[in-house]
């Protein structure tokens, strides 16, 4: 085998290819270990984020499954310390001050959210930085800017203040994501509208705004979702209601604002209620994010 | 490391027999690797079948065809790239050397250090810079002796005809290069490993044509170095840079297959099929 030299010596390339060949077997079972321990260290802090969240599930549902009985759904609730009673005042109020609050966003966060998406210009750069702070301002500071400006200067709590509140959580979401969603959609889409001889207008209802729906009812829903679940923005503005009030330019009741005023009541009952209001919260915002993702699934499916 | 390790690990890793190694190559002699009624689903439907072929060392086998004939698909089988995609089944037999791709003892980390790809977009990574782009391949690998790896920095720029233009801002972040230059540091990044194989889906696709000038007459000078299998759906790239070529076509079922394996000058001149003259004259596709 005198031959065998001229192999590694005469070749640089087949000689590299061997050493880094030999390494690269050598450490592979190291390398194995290393990413088996990696990825199971990664199970470990998703189990450990999660653990909290089913906590707050189950110990939710736990505790406030029992207080669901008719009389929750049906009745206002009771003065204190007489037993009985419900959360029907605070289920309509929640139900009236978040239509409104939707009804008037929508339009804004959508229009808005187009206009980002369609101009990078100064003004939209501007806008859409106002809108990224907007998101992360404190609700409670919301709360005190719509009593400020609703509640002073008309003169009293109400509804509509309350959806004035929620309404300015929800428009900067919905804007966001609208611009996401129609940024979404090809360019080529809109392209091939232009050389058909259609105006920007048209083409954004005719062409953009369709195709980009299944984003834009995700992104209302998770809004929707945010804005029915904060407490904050309603404490300063609807004040509460113990009674049955479907005027919004009255004081009303919610449940966000209902669970928080209830679980720090020293009554056996009325935090019952708490609990049950807190589960039924819960509840609506799982089914308005399970069915914003469906909605918007089924109609991607479709579009296609 | 002795003469004699080392050679064994060559015969090993090229998957030679010992004569092998010590008859002069000529191009087309030895087979590097060998594909045996290769067939990839997706979620059960065929999305290419039945494909035989062997690619030879020191030369370039092009796969070509017309969209959806599944070059891609059958190149990617190769490096085993499916095992990302858990809907993929690849099945048949692809050899590299004695090394059955697709066995369960197969690692597929050690494989593709056997068999490098180069893909249709250049992506290097972008927070590293040309030289530690260059060296991601040995990195990843286990390789931290630093004269092995400034020698296959070098080497490789070298060889992917880079070095001249970045050997003063190896420190420079690779997303500084141009087009081009991004996807020859791919090319090097490729190489550094010392593949035996090397795999590249459409590597002009994205580039101008004088970039893609200086990528066909790189993998010419590379073939000496690295078997290449290169797919194109360009016709005239696959005649200009490569020896042998597969034609593929999408058939009934929508499922490509392979419809004639020769050398280029054959299969450009007079097939033995006529769907492969139809589409070599430009009648389709």
């Amino acid at each position: 085998m005198t031959t065998l030299s001229f192999d590694s010596s005469a070749d640089p390339i087949l000689s590299r290819r061997a050493e880094i060949q030999r390494i690269a077997s050598a450490s592979v079972k190291r390398r194995k270990v290393y990413s088996k321990v990696g990825i199971g260290f990664c199970l470990v802090c998703l189990v450990i984020a999660c653990i909290p969240l089913l906590a707050i599930i189950g110990y939710t549902i736990a505790k406030g499954l029992p207080a669901w009985t008719t009389t929750f759904f049906t009745q206002p609730t009771k003065p204190e310390g007489i037993p009985g009673g419900g959360l029907y005042n605070a289920i309509i109020g929640s139900l009236i001050i978040d239509a409104i609050a939707i009804a008037v966003t929508v339009p804004f966060g959508i229009l808005g959210g187009l206009f980002l998406a369609e101009s990078d210009g100064r003004i939209a750069g501007a806008v859409r930085f106002a809108a990224d702070i907007l998101t992360g301002v404190p609700s409670i500071t919301i709360g005190i800017f719509g009593y400020i400006i609703w509640v002073k200067n008309v003169g009293s709590y109400s509804g509509y203040a309350g959806a004035f509140a929620i309404g300015i959580i929800m428009v900067p979401v919905i804007m966001r994501a609208a611009e996401t969603a129609i940024r979404g959609v090809p360019t080529t889409l809109s392209e091939a509208g232009l050389s058909l001889g259609a105006r920007k207008l048209t083409i954004a209802r005719r062409v953009i705004l369709p195709a980009a729906l299944p984003g834009l009812i995700t992104g209302v829903l998770l809004a929707v979702a945010r804005g029915a679940g904060e407490t904050a923005p309603l404490l300063f503005t609807i004040f509460g209601n113990q009674f049955i009030q479907t005027n919004p330019a009255k004081p009303m009741e919610a449940l966000p604002l209902a669970i928080y005023n209830y679980s720090s009541q020293p009554y056996n009952d009325l935090i019952q209620i708490a609990w049950g209001g807190a589960l039924l919260l819960m509840a609506v915002i799982l089914v308005l994010n399970v069915g914003s993702r469906l909605i918007s699934a089924r109609l991607r499916r479709e579009q296609r | 490391m002795t003469d004699r390790s080392s050679t064994n690990n060559i015969t090993q890793t090229l998957g030679l027999t010992t004569e092998e190694v010590f008859v002069a190559h000529e191009p087309g002699t030895s087979k590097v690797m060998r594909l045996e009624d290769v067939s990839v689903a997706f979620n059960g439907r065929p999305a290419v079948r039945g494909v035989t072929f062997d690619a030879y060392e020191k030369e370039v086998t092009a796969l070509i065809g017309p969209s959806g004939s599944g070059k891609t698909t059958l190149l990617r089988a190769l490096n085993r790239m499916h095992d990302t995609q858990r809907s993929a089944k690849v099945t048949g037999r692809i050899m590299l050397g004695d090394t059955d791709v697709n066995d369960r003892s197969t690692d597929p980390t050690l494989l593709r250090s056997r068999v490098g790809m180069v893909f249709q977009r250049p992506n290097p990574f972008p927070t590293m810079s040309i030289y530690e782009n260059s060296v991601a391949g040995l990195r990843f690998n286990g390789v931290r002796k630093k004269s092995l790896l400034d020698e296959a920095a070098e080497s490789s720029l070298v060889a992917a005809a880079l070095w001249d233009s970045v050997r003063d801002r190896l420190k420079v972040s690779a997303s500084t290069l141009s087009g081009g230059e991004q996807q020859r540091l791919c090319i090097a990044r490729a190489l550094a490993v010392e593949p035996e194989v090397l795999l590249m889906d459409e590597p002009t696709s994205a580039l101008d044509p004088i970039a893609t000038k200086r990528i066909e007459e790189l993998i010419g000078e590379l073939k000496d170095r690295v078997t290449i299998i290169i797919v194109t759906h360009n016709m005239q790239q696959a005649m200009r840079v490569s020896d042998r070529c597969a034609f593929l076509l999408m058939a009934e079922d929508r499922s490509g297959e392979l419809i004639e394996f020769a050398a280029t000058s054959k299969l450009f001149s007079e097939p033995d099929d006529p769907r492969t003259l139809d589409y070599v004259n430009g009648r389709f596709g």
